[in-house]
């Protein structure tokens, strides 16, 4: 059952259209529903190659030997591929937008850091054959301590998962091991708050599950190109990736794809397309390499696991006046994408709110599994997760209905959200009253009436004066987990900005200077003053900011 | 009784495209002489419905129907740049691409119909239905395929477009946090009545009632199939799927389908949906993106109604009945929490 409410927002929209708007049949949908639709598997071959790795059994472990003498005797194999063979063997999915280093092989070298991680290839003329041959490959383990949870791997003396990042956590702005969010005073906050409310939330990875498994198929052309069929959802992702590994020029590769059999974000990481290649590269016949359910499942990147701690401090009369967040997004054995994961995280904290004192420090972290991905709501299923529940928790603290609760805390036009830039095109007031009415879920006329138009901006639109810290240095010493507060003294109540006040218009700032408080423990009563920056760090966000598509070699 | 009724509820907004921008998608459009239209492109289509929707977007923006509209995916050799489909990029990155390249095409056709008409380019309108003709005289016209063919056959003329969107990459405050992550939002409200027998720890989801604000629906029968497939995911995710059932423990790792618990026909529940379009003013035409925010509401919507409906807060994904179960007993029995929000 679905309907549209079109009563709201009218005046933003011009419901007259010819096209858009209109529930017009999908072009491939005839297609889909009779499975014509010709996904890169269907692309038929003659002289077709199988490709299948060798993973790892061990979640972390040295690599001792590695004997494929009998494999490569083995029938129907037309070549064993070795890490050697690799052009370019180290490689960091972002580096395409240069954002982190590299710092995983396509196959290993020295040591696997997962259990699944895969050390080298059989090409044979059957995947039967290619298997038979994997089997003959001897290769001698020296296991290592493994480290699985997220806080342990930042403990002190923890096993190293990724020598590029020996800390274990992914490197921000070349000397953070998070990504900081300070907006306001929290510590102050929470001493004024009436309750103070600390959980902790856990989500555990999530398999993509497509129907299609991924893989991809490749084959020399004969004007010294490759035509490469792929389940990419990332087509030219895909392409520089491959053709970074490669070391070959963009323009020698011909992908074709499109046409997906579900992704939610596990076809992005180019697993099999750079081997497709190589290995076509090394027979020079098409070269077939297709996770199965298995890998797909065990070794084809999930979304990742999180940890989340939220403490926040609420008035009685249920304004939230401070939310801090600690955040850990379990990376796996090497980067893939949740670096920016996590910085996503970092820009949604403290969600669809408006809370004038918000803190945040999100890290990636480094373990021994297999390495994490993109899902459907990256860096923010999990997140929203938590926020939501804890929303449910502190309306249950001070007794208001979770609706009326989500609403009177809810961000309206012209606020200043936590990462400085001010709210607009504002909804979620409007899609709090609705769902309570069509689930016939009582709410008072005060918050049937309020929307997402009016009430922003004024106070709700200031900076505040911040207080800024040294935690999380590198060179510091790991740093501090969870999120115990420091006893500050009892300052006055601050008097907050209510919910509902006349909107003055802010200028929006440009990547303005923070305005640096004085920590506590002397917070000036009432409202902080806004102090002269002093030895304002500069936003040398280095790694962000250069061309995209310049490419990290 | 073993059995308890619960409700809850979740809000959540989502940022549309990749966070922090610097991803430009890139589109071209061309006519055929007879005025028939193809989009090439190399973003993907998994399914989501990417060659609709920017079909709807092309064919509203040269004013042509639909069906002279088709659009291509992904072969490197003939589709421009793109970064990939993920972070809800595709409607709203993909789609201003297209509709600049189309912008680009219907300028060239309105010109060539100017020459053919001898008035003013910015005199012409198009019908929507094939034809072009002078605004406030719907007589004086020429059909889209009479000025293809001018174009081609007679003026020398390419009826063509190229179009690009970038959101400029922004820098990140290694301090602050301040940054301009995106530049819209889509929003969603959630209510989940769920029943749980307080026996086996077992969740049965019994109604979703919803709202869903995502910028202009472009195709309404598209975004259905988003939100009810997509709120069936994140219940799913809520009460079924991990690889790692005792995470950080990597054991269990499930091989298969019948491993890997995920639910069943038998398992899902109806969907009231309402849809809110708040139009982006960035999008095209409005258009936000429903297809990953519309998973997240559930998510808490549905352990906030476990504990309406037997008090316990279970703050771990997914889940399971095992969690449940344990937690009820640590409790030493349910405890429902009352009939709020309305639950009869």
């Amino acid at each position: 059952m679905l309907e549209f409410r079109k009563e709201f927002f009218k005046d933003e929209r011009d419901d007259n259209l010819n096209e858009v708007g209109q529930p017009r049949q999908r072009q491939d949908m005839l297609g889909h529903v009779t499975g014509r639709t010709r996904y890169f598997d269907d692309h038929a071959f003659e002289g077709l190659l199988h490709l299948k790795v060798l993973r790892s059994p061990h979640s972390h472990a040295r690599l001792r030997s590695i004997d494929t003498a009998a494999a490569e005797r083995a029938p129907g194999v037309k070549r064993v591929i070795r890490a050697a063979d690799v052009p370019v063997n180290k490689n960091t999915l972002l580096s395409l937008i240069n954002f982190g280093k590299d710092d995983e092989p396509l196959l290993a070298v020295d040591k696997v850091r997962y259990k699944g991680e895969p050390i080298l290839a059989v090409v044979a003329e059957s995947e039967a054959a290619a298997y038979d041959a994997l089997a003959k490959v001897r290769v001698e383990y020296d296991p290592l301590p493994a480290v699985f949870d997220v806080e342990e791997a930042l403990k002190p003396g923890a096993p190293v998962v990724n020598e590029t990042y020996p800390a274990n956590t992914f490197e921000y702005h070349e000397k953070y091991n998070h990504q900081k969010l300070r907006f306001g005073d929290v510590e102050r906050a929470f001493a004024q708050a009436d309750f103070v409310v600390e959980e902790r939330y856990q989500m555990s990875p999530i398999e993509h599950a497509p129907t299609e498994t991924n893989g991809s198929i490749a084959a020399p052309e004969t004007n010294d190109r490759f035509v490469v069929h792929s389940s990419t959802q990332a087509l030219f992702f895909s392409l520089g990736t491959a053709a970074k590994l490669l070391d070959v020029p963009s323009n020698r590769l011909h992908y074709i794809g499109g046409t997906v059999g579900g992704g939610f974000g596990g076809k992005v990481d180019s697993l099999t397309e750079p081997l497709s290649i190589l290995g076509a590269m090394l027979t020079g016949r098409p070269v077939r390499y297709v996770l199965n359910r298995e890998e797909e499942m065990l070794y084809g990147c999930p979304r990742g696991a999180e940890r989340h701690y939220i403490k926040d401090g609420v008035m009685r009369d249920g304004r939230i006046v401070a939310r801090k967040v600690t955040s850990y997004f379990d990376a796996g054995a090497y980067t893939r994408l949740s670096s920016y994961g996590a910085v996503k995280c970092a820009a949604h904290i403290p969600g669809p709110y408006t809370i004038p004192n918000v803190c945040a420090d999100v890290y990636c972290v480094y373990t021994n599994r297999t390495p994490a991905t993109a899902m459907r709501g990256f860096g923010i299923t999990g997140v929203d997760f938590s926020l939501e529940v804890q929303m449910d928790k502190l309306a249950h603290k001070v007794g208001m209905d979770p609706m009326e609760f989500r609403i009177l805390n809810a961000y309206r036009d012209g606020d200043m959200k936590a990462h400085r830039r001010e709210a607009h095109n504002c909804a979620l007031i409007e899609c709090v009253q609705v769902a309570a009415e069509k689930a016939n879920w009582p709410i008072s006329d005060t918050y049937r009436r309020m929307n997402s138009l009016t009430g922003g901006g004024g106070e709700r639109a200031v900076i505040p004066a911040t207080a800024t810290d040294e935690n999380g240095r590198i060179g510091g010493g790991r740093p501090a987990t969870g999120t115990t507060s420091r006893p500050p003294a009892p300052p006055p109540r601050v008097p907050l900005p209510a919910a509902a006040q006349p909107r003055a218009p802010q200028p929006q700032p440009a990547m303005s200077q923070p305005r640096v408080a004085p920590p506590p423990p002397a917070p000036p009563p009432p409202a902080a003053q806004p102090v002269k920056p002093a030895a304002t760090p500069q936003h040398g966000a280095t790694r962000f900011s250069s061309v995209f598509g310049t490419r990290r070699r | 009784m073993p059995k308890h009724r619960g409700r809850g509820m979740a809000a959540i907004n989502y940022p549309i495209g990749m966070n922090l921008g610097g991803d430009p998608s890139q589109a071209l459009v061309h006519s055929n002489p007879d005025g028939k239209f193809t989009v090439t492109l190399s973003a993907i289509d998994l399914g989501q419905g990417m060659k609709q929707v920017t079909r709807q977007i092309a064919a509203e923006t040269l004013g042509v129907p639909i069906a002279d509209v088709y659009v291509d995916t992904a072969d490197s050799d003939t589709g421009p740049h793109d970064m990939g489909s993920f972070a809800s990029r595709g409607t709203h990155r993909v789609g201003n691409a297209v509709m600049v390249a189309a912008k680009e095409a219907r300028g060239v056709m309105m010109e060539a119909a100017a020459e053919e008409l001898e008035v003013n380019a910015a005199d012409l309108d198009t019908d929507g239905r094939g034809n072009i003709h002078v605004k406030g005289a719907p007589s004086r016209a020429i059909s889209v395929k009479d000025v293809a063919i001018a174009a081609q056959f007679r003026q020398g003329k390419t009826i063509a477009g190229r179009g690009i969107f970038l959101i400029p990459l922004s820098e990140v405050h290694p301090e602050t946090g301040e940054m301009s992550p995106v530049s819209c939002y889509a929003h969603a409200c959630l209510v989940a009545d769920l029943e749980v027998d307080d026996e086996t720890g077992e969740v049965t989801m019994l109604k979703m009632t919803s709202a869903y604000e995502l910028g202009r629906a472009i195709n309404p029968k598209m975004v259905e199939q988003q939100l009810v497939g997509g709120a069936w995911m994140g219940m799913s995710h809520a009460l079924y799927e991990t690889p790692e059932p005792y995470y950080p423990d990597i054991a269990h790792g499930p091989r298969d389908f019948n491993e890997y618990v995920m639910p069943g026909p038998g398992d899902i529940c109806p969907h009231d949906i309402a849809v809110l379009e708040r139009p982006a003013p960035d999008g095209p035409f409005g258009g936000k993106g429903p297809g990953e925010m519309c998973a997240n509401p559930v998510l808490p919507a549905v352990a906030n109604a476990i504990f309406n409906a037997v008090g316990v807060r279970i703050d771990e994904l997914p889940i399971t009945p095992e969690k449940v179960l344990r937690a009820i007993k640590a409790q030493g029995g349910a405890r429902p929490q009352g009939a709020s929000g309305g639950r009869h």
